[in-house]
């Protein structure tokens, strides 16, 4: 039993987990009705479904993240792709139509490829630079998270598109079994990603090549292919982040739609405890990363802090909870944990 | 007793009394004494996990100590950190070099103590002083240039050099001569010579026991953590040194020796005048099934690149390499490990081990290359895999799961070697498979080799101890200045002062 829980705390999730939990704590205590779950039309309303909901662009962004930084990098352009995945389906949903379109001018399974097929080859861009110029991954996707939204800017022709094509709602604003569809959108791209890296080598190899690059090449790995296939994930999931966006709110804002999601979602999995350095990566650490935002965001909000200081407060809780991870923390917790076994050693002899 | 330049020779400076230290599982010293003296060089021998490392690291404040006293000039001190160490007066130079490769020879000199100006890094005197610290080495090279524009035997300089500006009294060099050639060992050992002249106590580890004759005052012998007695180096000889190591009679590296080639074997990898750009230049050889074919040369005499090429990391543009008896293009590392070849790379800790991961993902990686990314092993597979060669290689590891990195240089030198057994090769490359790791493992690891070859494996060992080349291969291939310049087989008089005698230009073959 002892031996269990010190795995759990030793676990990298827990930290995560457990600054989740205080924030909630926090909340169920000074924020009256946070627990409470109501059904409305057969539909679950309350704070937490809220706050599952709406963290859900920033999860998937922070899936492929994690997988990214895994491999050493960073992709900065995830939200620029964001919002060039909402551009690109709402336009291609209205065609040339002029006014609000309450059809589709092309299939609507036909704009779900297209649109996530765009950002996948922009991710594979990115990763092209990345392995096979060698160009640092910073300034290798810093080009789309410019150009992303210049293009999205060029689809829409700088204006806020809207559609009121019915099925395009159900990605951002659909119900399923009580529960929002993003919800489900969001638990089905992190099992299908969880799965491709846990149960086949795939995660093995985006380790090795995120620990020791040279080394994993030398062991037969093709370092380049597997950099280049992270960076379309991590394109592939902008672009459903993007359509759930673009669908929740119906129009395509190419200007700030996922305006600086990319840090929120390199910041849900630094959270999570995955290390910009590279390795060992965390797919669920990333997810609860992602809710402390979005819970953060919430309580802010709900205690009334003035919004210009809400990112004030953000910031100080982040500070926080970064510390209690950081290396220096933990060595400070390893001696502190060491004396006392020390001093009981002393009393066995 | 005093010396004519005042020195006094007796006087103890640093003093270690009943160190203990202990990891979870592990008890890495029991009281473990030590003296250093002024003016004295002192070795620091034992194997692989008996406790030099950690005894250093106690003495230098990388790790706290769970019992006994530290006194540095008969004060007693608790280092808190390699730097607190330093200002006490105990410098270290460790094993890896551990400098910053992409910024200037200088700045690695002075990182954390730039001379200053105002504000400002007083970047003329910082030059002049890293110039003059490295000439005491006669190294003459321009400071300003990155630390990876020179060759590890200069970076090895370097990490000195920092060590020694400040004033230091004592200095610990733990594996300083592991990647340097025969010229630099004697210059750096005329260095240490001269440090011990001005009355510095040094602390040298190394695996080489010839240096350790050539160089020290007193020998300090440890096992699993323990002391076994200290010694006059006049009084200890070798095969008694040994002996106090390993804890029994050795006559493991007498016992190595090579499998006697009787039949022609198959060839399996043959080169016809290959030459890559930049790299080796019209190399033709061929190596044999069940033969050990050794490769001798100085550092940067080409004997890597050959094996580069073998393995799809360099490729040639002229020349036929042929595996088999067929023309084929390796063009990546994956191409040859498809063919059932293995290359355990001369730098360990740069292309061999993956030091996050579990010692058995490192064992199952190349393996799992192999069969991409699809096939993948069961966790159970993969233990029982890992297990296999964890008993085989006999890996001193509580468990698979344990963090290759925290093991010693030897056994993660035989978990790269099981990664590539994992994948069952046909032609095994070994690029200087006993760099860095203590006697006893290289004879393991000797042994081993030459149980392949009697299974009927290719192999080529790369070395630069000509002492392990004569001892088991089969034929030599000698290279100077990135090309072939003889081969020399068993029958042939096959001696170290043949290959030396090639290596210099009288060759006679």
């Amino acid at each position: 039993m002892n031996g269990l829980i010190r795995k759990l705390t030793s676990s990298k999730l827990f930290s995560a987990l457990m600054a989740l939990l205080v924030i909630l704590i926090f909340n169920v205590f000074l924020n009256r009705g946070f627990l409470s779950i109501t059904v409305v039309d057969g539909h679950l309303f309350g704070q937490l479904i809220d706050i599952l909901n709406r963290s859900v662009p920033v999860m998937i962004l922070a899936t492929g993240m994690t997988l990214v930084i895994a491999t050493g990098g960073t992709d900065l352009s995830c939200g620029a792709l964001l919002a060039l995945a909402g551009a690109l389906s709402i336009s291609l949903i209205r065609g040339s139509s002029t006014i609000v379109n309450e059809y589709s001018a092309i299939p609507f399974p036909l704009v779900i490829t297209i649109t996530l097929a765009v950002t996948t080859l922009c991710g594979l861009w990115n990763g092209f630079l990345v392995a096979r110029l060698g160009i640092q991954p910073i300034v290798a996707t810093l080009i789309f998270m410019t150009a992303g939204r210049g293009i999205a800017q060029l689809i829409t022709g700088a204006r806020n598109l809207t559609t009121n094509y019915a099925p395009y709602s159900v990605i951002g604003q659909g119900w399923l079994m009580m529960l929002p569809v993003p919800i489900f959108i969001a638990a089905a791209v992190l099992l299908v990603v969880w799965y491709f890296t846990r149960r086949t080598a795939f995660g093995l190899f985006v380790e090795a090549v995120g620990v020791n690059a040279s080394a994993a090449r030398y062991s037969g790995i093709n370092s380049s292919m597997i950099l280049m296939i992270v960076y379309s994930i991590s394109g592939l999931c902008a672009g459903v982040a993007g359509l759930i966006y673009a669908s929740g709110i119906m129009c395509a804002d190419a200007n700030n739609a996922g305006l600086n999601y990319e840090l929120d979602a390199i910041l849900a999995t630094v959270l999570g405890g995955t290390s910009m350095m590279g390795g060992r990566f965390y797919l669920g650490g990333s997810v609860i990363g992602a809710l402390i935002i979005m819970a953060l965001t919430k309580s802010i909000y709900a205690f009334d802090v003035a919004p210009e200081s809400a990112l004030v407060v953000k910031a100080f809780v982040v500070v926080v909870v970064v510390l209690i991870q950081s290396p220096f923390f933990k060595n400070w917790r390893d001696t502190v944990k060491n004396r006392r076994a020390a001093v009981g050693g002393g009393e066995v002899r | 007793m005093t010396e004519p330049n005042g020195i006094p020779r007796d006087e103890i400076i640093l003093e270690a009394k009943g160190i203990e230290k202990i990891f979870p599982g592990v008890h890495a010293l029991n009281k473990v004494d030590f003296t250093l003296k002024r003016g004295e060089i002192h070795s620091l021998m034992g194997e692989n996990g008996a406790g030099k490392s950690t005894l250093i690291k106690c003495l230098t404040g990388v790790y706290g100590t769970d019992g006994g006293v530290i006194k540095f000039n008969g004060r007693e001190i608790h280092p808190e950190s390699p730097l607190h160490a330093m200002s006490i007066g105990i410098s270290s130079v460790y094993q890896e070099v551990n400098l910053c490769p992409n910024i200037s020879v200088a700045e690695n000199i002075f990182a954390g103590r730039q001379p200053m100006k105002g504000p400002f890094v007083d970047w003329k005197t910082l030059e002049e002083r890293a110039g003059k610290a490295l000439e005491r080495f006669d190294v003459n090279v321009d400071v300003r240039r990155s630390l990876d524009s020179y060759p590890i035997a200069i970076q090895q300089m370097v990490a000195i050099a920092r060590a020694l500006d400040i004033s230091a009294q004592v200095l610990i060099l733990d594996e300083p001569t592991s990647s340097l050639d025969k010229q630099e060992v004697a210059k750096l050992f005329d260095i240490v010579r001269k440090l011990r002249g001005e009355g510095m106590g040094i602390i040298f580890i190394t695996h080489f026991l010839d240096q350790v004759y050539q160089i020290s005052d007193r020998i300090t012998v440890l096992r699993n953590g323990e002391l076994v007695g200290t010694y006059k180096t006049g009084e200890l000889p070798k095969i008694g040194l040994v002996t106090k190591m390993v804890g029994k009679d050795f006559d493991d590296l007498a016992n190595v020796s090579r499998v006697r080639n009787e039949s022609p074997h198959d060839v399996m990898i043959a080169l016809e005048e290959v030459s890559a750009y930049q790299s080796v230049e019209n190399v033709s050889l061929e190596l044999r099934r069940g033969e050990v074919l050794g490769f001798a040369g100085l550092l940067g005499s080409g004997r890597t690149e050959v094996a580069n090429l073998m393995f799809g990391i360099e490729h040639n543009n002229s020349g036929v390499i042929k595996l088999k008896g067929s023309a084929v293009r390796l063009a990546s590392p994956k191409d040859a490990i498809l063919r059932r070849i293995a290359f355990c790379p001369e730098d360990r800790k740069r292309d061999g081990v993956i030091g996050e991961l579990s010692v058995r993902e490192n064992i199952i990686l190349a393996f799992q290359a192999r069969l991409g990314i699809f096939r993948f092993k069961s966790l159970r597979q993969q233990y029982e895999l890992a297990d296999k060669y964890i008993k085989l290689l006999g890996i001193a590891t509580p468990d698979a799961d344990k963090k290759v990195s925290d093991l010693s240089g030897g056994n993660q030198q035989k978990v790269i070697l099981a990664r590539w057994l994992a994948t069952e090769p046909e032609v095994m490359l070994l690029d200087e498979p006993t760099r860095g790791i203590d006697v006893g493992a290289k004879a393991e690891i000797m042994k081993l080799t030459l149980d392949l070859c009697r299974d009927g494996m290719a192999i080529a060992f790369i070395s630069s101890e000509l002492d392990e080349i004569v001892r088991i291969s089969n034929r030599v291939v000698v290279m100077r200045d990135r090309a072939k310049i003889g081969e020399i087989d068993e029958d042939e008089g096959l001696d170290q002062e043949n290959i030396l005698k090639a290596i210099a230009g009288g060759m006679a073959v």
